[in-house]
């Protein structure tokens, strides 16, 4: 099955990429999930936070204070202004 | 006699006790350069994410947007001056200030009014002392620039050229500031932050193509969220790169100064070292002239 290639950036660090099979946003509209092959997507972030459902390990949830993210071919990048990871995520930084 | 060797030997202590501060400063700045570098690194990508975002929706959709287009008639321009807060760093803020002067005149060659931001002390006391107008200045760390600080000078000037001209808005935002090529060269650069202009990627090959995105919710809101966010990047990049120049000139600087110190120290030593030859064949031959004179 298809994975999700998922990379998060904040503005001056790394925060975490991986693969995942599937991404759950909030935009400004509501939330959005996206699962492998879902088309291309430009979206704004809203204040809140986000889950990610890593192939291996637990969910990573990462708070997020606005930015976007862009789906191109099971590719998504996370622009966050400032993005926290939440505690379960250690274990899924690789 | 004794007088010229205690100068030489005032000037001796005084010159080691500032080797020693040169050479403190020197590995400061050298350990903080590659702390510096990592930080450019850091931001990287953040930087190209953006970039490639902002081209993606420029390179599918006519941009009408007020950040992008062309006024008709630039009455009216910002510059940002990106200078250090502390001195001993060779030419480096004098180098930045003299493009910006470069630049002052070819803008008001060009009929355009120009108003100066400023960062750093430097570029602050350099205009209050020639009592030159400036409209905000930010100080403080900028051998260590933060995110925050970039957030808010593009703030600042965005809502300057968000004005219309009549309530003293501007048309155009520039910034001048020190790249950082390599250890060796830094180059006082000036960019055109705005009005954007957004470069035509040239697809390489089929892969390169940008895919037709969808955007969530409107192109428009979409251009308003990420156009300030760009800005930001690019203004925090320009601050990382001037950060990073700023403490190899330092390392540079006191690097020279350090050798010339030890070049001065060598000098008075043998100075010192003639002079209390000269008093010591004095006294003796004043010692052998009185005993000629007994003798005789």
């Amino acid at each position: 099955m298809a994975e999700l290639e998922v990379e998060i950036v904040a503005a001056d660090h790394f925060v975490w990429s991986g693969a995942a099979t599937m991404v759950k946003a909030r935009t400004s509209d509501g939330e959005i999930g996206v699962l492998p092959g879902h088309s291309p997507l430009l979206a704004i972030l809203a204040e809140g936070e986000l889950a990610i459902e890593p192939v291996s390990g637990d969910r990573i949830v990462v708070a997020v204070d606005g930015g976007f993210f862009s789906v191109d071919d099971n590719r998504v990048v996370i622009v966050a202004d400032n993005a926290q990871l939440g505690d379960s995520a250690a274990a899924g930084i690789r | 006699m004794g007088a010229q060797i205690r100068v030489y030997r005032q000037k001796i202590s005084s010159t080691t006790s500032m080797r020693k501060i040169f050479k403190a400063m020197e590995l400061i700045a050298t350990s903080r350069i590659g702390k510096a570098r990592a930080r450019v690194s850091a931001s990287l990508p953040y930087a190209n994410a953006i970039t490639r975002a902002v081209s993606a929706v420029a390179s599918q959709s006519e941009i009408d947007h007020p950040l992008t287009t062309e006024p008709e008639q630039i009455r009216r321009a910002a510059v940002l001056v990106i200078t250090s807060d502390r001195g001993l760093a060779g030419s480096y803020s004098a180098s930045v200030l003299k493009q910006a002067e470069g630049l002052n005149e070819l803008l008001q060659a060009e009929g355009k009014e120009v108003k100066t931001y400023l960062v750093g002390r430097k570029a602050q006391a350099y205009y209050d002392f020639r009592s030159r107008q400036y409209e905000q200045v930010w100080t403080g760390g900028t051998d260590a620039p933060e995110f925050s600080t970039a957030r808010e000078i593009g703030k600042a000037l965005l809502a300057e050229f968000a004005k219309d001209y009549e309530d003293g808005g501007v048309d155009e935002i520039h910034v001048v500031y020190t790249r950082f090529k390599s250890m060796v060269t830094q180059e006082p650069t000036v960019i055109r932050l705005l009005p954007l202009e957004v470069v035509e990627e040239q697809a390489a090959a089929e892969t390169d193509l940008l895919p037709l995105y969808e955007f969530e919710p409107e192109t428009e809101q979409v251009l308003d969220a990420l156009l300030p966010r760009y800005i930001e990047s690019r203004l925090f990049a320009a601050m990382l790169q001037a950060a990073a120049s700023e403490l190899a000139a330092r390392q540079r600087a006191m690097k020279s100064a350090g050798d010339n110190a030890t070049d001065l120290i060598k000098k008075y030593t043998r100075l010192r070292n003639t002079a209390r030859q000269a008093e010591i064949t004095q006294e003796l031959s004043e010692i052998v002239a009185g005993a000629d004179a007994l003798a005789s």
